[in-house]
Order: C-alpha cells, then structure tokens, then sequence
C-alpha cells in the first residue's frame, strides 16, 4: 500500500513537471539559435521591444513612486473599512485582462467618466502610449501592492517605535528604518510585478491597440506575427523565457545571498573571538 | 528638579491600567507578573501608547495632560528607552545603532566597553554585548529619562549575575530618574531603590526592597518578594502568642496579632533545616520529605511539601540532603510574620 502511494506521488509530480516544462521547451526545440537571433533582427521584433520597454519603465517607476508610501500607509495604520480597502486593491489581480481593458476605457475612454475632463484639457488616452502605460500600470500595481505591504508589515514595529524614541520622525523612520528593512520584500514584489507589466496582454489591447511602432509591446506582437511568421512570434515567445527565468534566478539567488550572509558574519565572529 | 510625575489611566484588554509614580533621580522598578501592564506603563511614558486620562511631566516639562490636550510625539519626548530584545536596528552596525538618534558614539561604547564591536552587526553580537549597545543607543541623546523594559530577561544564568552589576553600576552613576520593568524581584531588588509591585494595572505596594520585604502589604508580594505564603486560621495561642492552623493540618505560632482566615508569611532563608527537631529558641518545627533540591550559586534551595527553605550550599552538603528524605523545619515565631488573607 505504501509503495503503490509513493509511485502515485511519483507519477502526478512527473507529469506535472512535464506538463509544465514541455511546452517551453518546444519553443527552443523547434528553432534553431541562428533563426531566433535572426528573428529578434526584424522590425517588428525591435519596434514592439521599445514600445514595451518605455512603457513598462514608465508605468513601473510610477508604481513603485506611488505604490510604496501607499502600500507603508497601509502596511502601518489600523482603520475602519482598512480591509475592504486591501480587498479592492486585489480586485485587478482576479479581472479577466480583457474586463480590465473595458474599465479603463470606461475610465478614461472619450466617453468614459473622465471622457469629459480629459477632453478639455486636450488628451486623448485610448489607442496612444500612454494608453499602454495605463494598462499595463493597473494590471501590474495589484502585485506590487500584495508583496510591499507584506513586506512593510513583516517590519518589527518595536523597530519603529525603538526608532521614534530616539526622535526620528516619521520620514526619516520610512527612510531609515522601514525601507531598509524592507528592501528584499519590495524588490521581489517590483520584480513580480515587473514580470507581469511585461506580458501584459489584453488590457492593452483593448484600450490601447496593437500599432506598431505606438502601442504594440511585444505579447502583442507574438499574436500579431503568429499567423504572419510563426518564427518571429517562437523568437519573442524565446526571449520572454529567457527574461522570466533571469528574473526568478535573480530572485532565489538574492534570497540565498541573504541567508548565507548572514551565516558568514556568524561564523566569522565565533572563529575570531 | 529633574524627575518624572506620571498618574494614568489606561485601558488594557482585560483591565484599565491605573498608577501614579514620582520618580527623582532614581531607579524604581516595576514588578509584576506577564501580563499585568508594566510594558505599558514604559511605553505612555515614552508617548508610545495614549492613556485615556491623565498626565506625564518631566522636569516640569509637560509631556501628556488629558485635560489640556497635551500629547506629546514619542520623538518631542526625551527618553531612552531599553526595549525588551533590545531591538537594535539589524542592518545597522552598532555605532550607526547608537548614533540614530545623533550624538557621539565613542565615549558611550568606550564607557560599556564595547568600542571594539563599533563596526560589529546585532546579528554577530552575544546577549550581554547587545544589551550594551542597547544601552548605548538609549543613552546617546541624553534623555531625561530612563526607560528599560524587561533589560535582564533575553541574558543566560551565568552572565546575568555580572551583567546585573555593570548595570547597577551604570544606573548609580548616571543619576537619571530610571523605570525598569521585570517580573523577576531578584533584578528589581538588585537594580532599584524602590520598587513597585504591579498587579492587573493597579499598584499593590511601593517601597525600598527591604520595605517590601520586611513588611508586605499582602500575601501576593510576599510571594512575589520571594516568600512562603501558606493559608490557615488564626487563633489565640500559648502565651500571647497567635497560633494558626495550616490548611495542610500544621500548626505554627507566630508573636503577629491575627484572628480568622491569614496568611503565613516565611523567607525561605529564614528556615533551618535538621535531621531531628533541635531543641533551640524556634518554637516552630514542621516535619517533612524533601521534593527537590536547586543549588543558586552558593545556596541551595531545598523544597518540601509545604515550603521551601533556602539554607548554604555547605550545609546542604554537610547534612547530606536527598530528595526522598525526612527532615524537620525550623523557624522562630518572631520569624513567622501574619497577614489578613481574604
């Protein structure tokens, strides 16, 4: 009985693995190296990689200047209705990308709520970049949220108040206490968030469109190049796994540098001493 | 003057913190059991928590008053405050730990004898180590006030003893009005000119260590000073003296005036313990088998049923003591101190 139980257990985990792993390897199996180079060379692949990478700059650097105060406010003050509030902010995170698309336009469309204001002023969001930085910025904020207050509430608040004895006042405790100490937390979650701003989808293809050369990030331009040169979309689809898993390597290899110096210092001292 | 004046009322989970203290230029220490608002108290002081009413001045300078709308920011506020684990700042070294709150660092580390650790982590650091920088930390700014919450509790046994000395030490030279909270009266003994026992938020007694000892004002700090306290009834005993019957069926006389339900008070080394009953001045002598024996440096705790005594390690030796064995307890009714028990 116990070892029929073993090889079921065996069993799920090799076919999750699998699962999981074989379709990311047939990317890389079914191209050669030279064509994906090749394939990155293209126009379209080097329009829609700038287009993304300004876009996701952008809406990234307003998440993390916006997002961490928000996410130590929160992090940090008891209210009423403080979980509804931590509710709402997780709502994008459940959208349908596509659902996420039609609420902005609702938002910020020419008839939309601020259809009106934005008018008059001038702007025209849907269908320009900034239009892309909107979505990609409301798709990507919710995760960045999640992680920085976790990692703003994982700050000992007897450091806070050790600290505010000693006459810092509440910038200068952010600044010198709670972001430092923070740091691995927010850094994981801005990666996260990062990663997910980056293969944002149909958000901005709802309310952005899929131009190139304006609004065609590059998820966008695998779906436009799938039925034009599959090669082209296998090249970008290549690149977005060799990014991801820098991206979780950078992760796990931050995280294991931390525990381990830790441990060194430890060591160090007891052998000196 | 340079002192601290507090009297608050702050609501608690379970009961409303409620005292007044004045405290000059000295150490007073709260005692108490876990949970009966000493850390709170540190922390109104220091403008950490927000009583409900009341006032906190020091040196005239007023920190919080209920009535005048007065609340001071922790950081408006001078103290340095010793919290419990000493939370230093982990990804600071430790002279940036004591230089947060400005201030020079050297003469401090110099004077606890930590400057060689200047560029040490908390992390790298022993207990005792730690504690000086938390010291050091507490103290760079000057404050006028002295706060150390539970400052003995993360130490081992066998650097306690020395760390409870340099700190005595400490406490003496700088002069300042100190509160120390601990729930062990051998620190608070050791480390304070008075002492207040603190029992759900309210303040049972305060006094000198030898006040508390030589006249608790109830059976609970007798205990907590240290003391048998065994229950029993009070009656007119041989010549003018009360005899009270145990609730465990002994009976011992004492030269205090009680009638009814009271309390036996007894220092553990006010009991000598023999092999047969001597025939001395002590009228009381209660036989028993020993439960355990716990040696305290040079003395040696030995408990029986009823009580413990506490006599020398030599004699404990000399007398061949063994868990299991019969012995007889003696102590003088003199020594047999009564309070009312309710």
């Amino acid at each position: 009985m116990r070892r029929v139980f073993a090889a079921l257990l065996a069993v799920a985990t090799a076919i999750s693995l699998a699962f999981l792993l074989l379709p990311v390897a047939a990317i890389f199996l079914r191209v050669p190296p030279g064509d994906l180079i090749d394939a990155l060379g293209r126009d379209v692949t080097r329009d829609a990689l700038l287009v993304s990478l300004k876009t996701s700059a952008i809406a990234h650097a307003a998440v993390l200047l916006i997002g961490t105060p928000a996410a130590y406010l929160l992090a940090r003050h008891r209210f009423r209705g403080r979980g509804a509030v931590l509710t709402l902010i997780e709502l994008p995170l459940v959208l349908p990308p596509a659902v996420a698309g039609i609420a902005l336009f609702a938002a910020f469309g020419r008839n939309g709520l601020l259809g009106g204001e934005l008018d008059a002023l001038g702007v025209q969001i849907p269908f320009t970049q900034a239009a892309v930085v909107l979505a990609v910025a409301f798709v990507e904020s919710p995760f960045y949220f999640r992680g920085a207050i976790a990692a703003f509430e994982a700050v000992d608040s007897t450091l806070v108040d050790a600290a505010r004895t000693l006459g810092a006042s509440p910038a200068r405790v952010f600044a010198r206490v709670a972001l430092p100490l923070a740091a691995g937390g927010l850094g994981a979650a801005s990666a996260l968030a990062l990663a997910r701003g980056l293969g944002e989808f149909g958000a901005t293809l709802i309310f952005a469109g899929s131009l190139q050369e304006v609004t065609q990030t590059l998820p966008l331009a695998v779906y436009a190049q799938f039925e034009a040169d599959f090669d082209t979309a296998l090249a970008i689809s290549a690149l977005f796994v060799i990014v991801g898993a820098l991206l979780l390597v950078t992760l796990k290899l931050y995280g294991w540098l931390r525990f381990s110096s830790i441990f060194r210092s430890r060591f160090a001292t007891s052998t000196s001493s | 003057m340079a002192s601290l004046q507090f009297d608050l009322s702050l609501p608690l989970r379970d009961f409303d913190l409620e005292l007044a203290l004045d405290v000059g230029r000295e150490t007073v220490a709260l005692v108490g059991p876990s949970g009966s608002g000493k850390t709170s108290v540190l922390r109104a002081v220091a403008g950490l928590a927000h009583p409900a009413r009341g006032s906190v001045t020091c040196a005239g300078d007023v920190w919080f008053d209920s009535e005048r709308r007065i609340d001071k920011r922790p950081e408006e506020r001078s103290v340095g405050f010793v919290f419990q684990e000493y939370a230093l700042f982990p990804h600071l070294n430790v002279e940036q730990n004591v230089t947060f709150g400005g201030g020079r660092a050297d003469r401090l580390l110099w004077r606890l004898r930590i400057e060689h650790l200047a560029h040490a982590k908390p992390t790298e650091l022993s207990g005792g180590e730690r504690q000086r920088v938390a010291l050091a930390r507490a103290l760079a700014r000057d404050p006028r006030v002295l706060l150390l919450d539970e400052p003995m509790a993360a130490l081992d046994p066998h650097t306690r003893g020395r760390v409870r000395a340099e700190l005595h030490d400490l406490l003496r030279e700088l002069e300042l009005p100190a509160l120390l909270v601990t729930h062990d009266f051998e620190d608070a003994a050791a480390l304070a000119d008075r002492v207040g026992v603190l029992v759900d938020g309210k303040l049972r007694q305060v006094g000198t260590p030898a006040e508390l000892l030589g006249s608790p004002a109830d059976p609970f700090v007798a205990e907590f000073a240290g003391a048998n306290v065994l229950l029993g009834v009070a009656e007119a005993g041989p010549n003018g003296l009360t005899s009270l019957r145990l609730e465990d069926g002994h009976v011992v006389v004492s030269t205090d005036e009680a009638r009814g339900r009271a309390a036996l008070v007894l220092y553990p080394w006010d009991v000598s313990l023999a092999r047969t009953a001597p025939d001395d001045s002590a009228l009381n002598h209660l036989r028993g088998e020993i439960v355990s024996l716990v040696q305290v440096g040079n003395r040696m705790r030995v408990r029986l049923p009823f009580l413990t005594a506490e006599i020398t390690a030599a004699s404990a030796e000399r007398l061949e003591l063994r868990p299991g064995e019969q012995v007889v307890a003696s102590f003088k009714a003199t020594q047999a101190r009564l309070l009312p028990a309710d």
